[in-house]
């Protein structure tokens, strides 16, 4: 278990520009949806941006947050994908 | 990590065009992630070895660092790493996870 707040301060230390959505998927604090929006993920492929997240949550993903349901975006594909829809957050 | 396990690792992520790690079997998946993973695969037609790192905790641990990835399942296809579920889901989504998977379209 982790607090959504020191959860959200892993990924500010590391992303701190960044819009970041953190969701609470079970309300056990261990099942988080994170949506990040940030410039360092720009030139990176989606895996090195999930590596990227996975690197500032360090320790954190071994243990205390058992599932990550992770959306990573650039400023760009942001602006595509929240256009005119919620992107691919279906249900 | 010790020299035996990398290498050990190596040899599974290369012994077919397509592995799967993850939690279960390819019929009895023990995670909803695992499952979602085996059921696009299915769906898009490839073939590929699953393995149990629920069985295998030298396996288990070693994978995380070996690829810097810290989660299950993980799908390799050629000896690379394509990513977990969310980047499986996208892919399938996008329309291009037939051609990573080297699945000829239909």
């Amino acid at each position: 278990m982790i607090e959504p707040a020191e959860v959200e301060r892993l990924l500010r230390g590391r992303f701190g520009d960044a819009q970041i959505e953190l969701v609470d998927l079970t309300g056990t604090q261990d099942h988080y949806q994170a949506s990040i929006v940030s410039a360092a993920f720009s030139g990176k492929t989606l895996l090195e941006q999930h590596q990227l997240v996975y690197g500032a949550l360090g320790s954190a993903m071994s243990g205390a947050i058992h599932a990550l349901a992770l959306k990573t975006y650039t400023p760009e594909a942001w602006a595509r994908v929240s256009g005119g829809s919620n992107g691919r957050s279906a249900t | 990590m010790d020299e035996a396990l990398r290498e050990r690792i190596k040899a599974t992520i290369e012994s077919h065009k397509v592995v799967l790690f993850m939690k279960g079997n390819k019929n009895f998946p023990q995670c909803g992630f695992s499952a979602q993973v085996i059921g696009l695969l299915k769906q898009n037609g490839a073939e590929f070895r699953d393995v149990n790192i629920l069985a295998d905790a030298e396996l288990r641990t070693g994978l995380k660092e070996y690829s810097n990835w810290p989660t299950f399942p993980q799908l390799y296809v050629d000896g690379k790493l394509v990513g977990g579920c969310d980047i499986v889901t996208s892919l399938n989504e996008s329309g291009e996870l037939k051609s990573v998977l080297g699945v000829a379209a239909s």
